[in-house]
């Protein structure tokens, strides 16, 4: 059972229907834009209830490490357990977890790190009641970064996640 | 895929001369100064696509041994005879005079569709020839036939088999780091003859020769690269097969060496822990228990009893080395500061190059199997993946200077001298030798 956001009139009708809405999809709508300027607008809102962009943007696909860590923090504990109850309310969605590490290590120890962090965020989530079956667990190590490393700490920390994403 | 070679030595070419090899290179240590060797031009004789072809092959067995850094290849515009001179007649006093101490020259002819070459290598000091051979090939065989050449005479004057005629497949990467395209190729490991083995639509990691060098294994991401597996790519037909949908990651494949058994790691619920996979039955057996641990990266001893691994089941990663016959847990033998990762036995089975990683650093070093005589061959912003080349002589790593370098494939020698960047099409990472 996997949900997929198909009709463009549910998603016109949703997007007026949520809080904080940018300029630019209240425009696009009123205007009667096109079905793909809207489709593409509505992938991008953090309007939709339901969907990828509002898991990312009101309860946070991302839980981050210390460097060579899997264990949690507290901040990512809360972030898994708003994950749970979104997951509880919209029980249609499976989902993936991706691992991923910074690029200093090695391709080969990274992609065991990136499980071992993908799997310590699904056993939080499992804890928080939802189903084993509804998670799947993948690991990029540090070869899909999702941001630039640019040298500094701050790109460092960016790149230690487990990333949770909808199916 | 591979090119079936046809490649005769048809006699081994004798000149009635005292053989004695007095020449012998032997670097043990510390900085090594290049023999200086004369290879003269060889002859196509009055043919012009025989001399075109006598050219490129001379400047290929030049290139070679120029660039293993054990010969320093004496200016052919001294020169004082033409190989077909040296082949009949080498005149040893004037050669003694150009401080050369080995002389190389070489004749090809026309020989059916393809051509055949007569070489000959002498010891200029004892005037003695150290070999003579004949090879007969195929016209398009005929840097295989130059690789050939530069590997007798490495071997007569190191008394190490010679890695010319070899081949290394690599990740090929391109692209910006946020939109990265993995590739797997082939090339000679002078660079040239490069091939893609893979399209790059998924990503592809380690890959790992078998010991015979017709079969790859390595890990593919597959479909959107959302089904990741090992995969074991043919060379001789060009199919890729997947090792079979078992549960977990798996990852780091690596051939036993009777090509029999692949052992690799799966990463599974928090904990990665070593497998072997026997390929006729694909019947798996569970190496390593430790429950949270991370073991990782394994690799056989040349004589196939024992395996070295990287394992973070005492805190960090370490190398241990265990029993290959039956499962449990290895012996701990890196001791120093710092993370151990990536070990890969040596193919002379004294040593294993490892990759470090401390305070900020990576570095390419060899220990042996007791954890005795650690040695740090290179060091950089991030370095992996070591490689040996088949003789045991060089290690070949990936190579990036810093967070804004491209990634490149570095040899160096195993007393960490005459460190070189191999050639590659773009950027290239883990390579295997």
């Amino acid at each position: 059972m996997r949900l997929k956001i198909t009709s463009l009139l549910a998603v016109t009708a949703l997007v007026t229907a949520c809080g904080p809405c940018p300029e630019e999809c209240v425009t696009a709508t009123g205007q009667g834009a096109l079905a793909e300027e809207i489709a593409e607008i509505a992938a991008e809102s953090p309007c939709v209830p339901g969907s990828q962009a509002d898991f990312v943007e009101n309860v946070g696909d991302r839980v981050f490490f210390d460097f060579d860590r899997s264990t949690l923090r507290s901040e990512g504990m809360e972030t898994i357990q708003r994950q749970a109850q979104w997951l509880a309310q919209y029980a249609n969605y499976g989902v993936t977890i991706d691992g991923h590490t910074d690029n200093r290590g090695t391709v080969e120890y990274n992609l065991a790190l990136g499980e071992r962090r993908a799997h310590a965020a699904k056993e939080k989530l499992i804890a928080h009641g939802v189903s084993p079956e509804r998670i799947r667990v993948i690991s990029y190590g540090k070869n899909k970064p999702i941001i630039e490393q640019d040298g500094s700490e701050w790109a460092y920390q960016q790149n230690r996640v487990a990333i949770t994403v909808l199916q | 895929m591979k090119k079936v070679v046809f490649l005769t030595f048809l006699m081994v070419v004798g000149l009635i001369l005292p053989v004695q090899a007095e020449l012998r290179i032997d670097v043990t240590e510390g900085i090594f100064k290049p023999i200086p060797i004369a290879i003269t031009p060889f002859s196509g004789g009055g043919d012009a696509e025989m001399t075109k072809l006598a050219q490129d092959i001379t400047s290929v067995i030049v290139s070679d041994l120029e660039s293993c850094g054990l010969f320093k290849v004496v200016d052919p515009a001294a020169y004082i005879q033409s190989a077909n001179d040296v082949m009949t007649n080498p005149r040893f006093a004037d050669w003694r005079l150009l401080h050369a101490e080995a002389l190389v020259g070489g004749l090809i002819r026309r020989q059916g569709s393809g051509f055949q070459v007569d070489f000959r290598l002498f010891d200029i000091f004892t005037e003695s020839q150290l070999t003579g051979l004949s090879l007969n090939t195929e016209a398009n065989n005929w840097r295989r036939v130059a690789h050939k050449i530069a590997d007798e005479v490495y071997e007569k004057l190191t008394g190490d088999k010679g890695y010319f005629d070899t081949r290394i497949v690599y990740i090929h990467e391109s692209g910006t780091e946020m939109k990265r395209k993995y590739r797997l190729a082939i090339m000679d490991q002078d660079g040239e003859s490069h091939q893609f083995l893979s399209s790059g639509e998924s990503i592809v990691h380690t890959p790992r020769f078998s010991p015979d060098r017709t079969k790859i294994a390595y890990m593919n991401f597959g479909k959107n690269n959302k089904e990741p597996n090992l995969h074991i790519f043919d060379l001789q037909t060009g199919q890729t097969s997947s090792l079979g949908a078992v549960h977990g990651l798996k990852l780091t494949p690596r051939f036993s060496p009777d090509g029999n058994t692949v052992i690799l790691s799966i990463a599974e619920k928090g904990t990665t822990s070593l497998y072997t996979m026997d390929l006729a039955t694909k019947q798996m057996t569970k190496m390593t228990t430790s429950s949270g641990a991370i073991d990782v990266s394994p690799c056989y001893s040349p004589d196939g009893r024992q395996i070295v691994y990287s394992s973070d089941r005492g805190g960090k990663p370490q190398l241990y080395v265990k029993n290959a016959g039956d499962p449990g847990e290895g012996a701990r033998i890196s001791f120093g500061a710092g993370l151990y990762h990536n070990p890969v036995w040596s193919p002379r089975g004294d040593l294993i190059a490892f990759t470090k990683q401390k305070g900020g650093v990576f570095s390419i070093g060899v220990i042996r199997p007791d954890g005795s005589g650690e040695r740090l061959l290179d060091s950089g912003y991030l370095l992996e993946g070591p490689s040996w080349s088949p003789n045991g002589r060089e290690i070949i790593y990936t190579h990036q200077a810093s967070s804004r370098s491209k990634v490149a494939l570095t040899c160096v020698d195993i007393v960490g001298f005459n460190k070189r960047k191999i050639k590659v099409p773009g950027e290239g990472s883990y390579p295997t030798w």
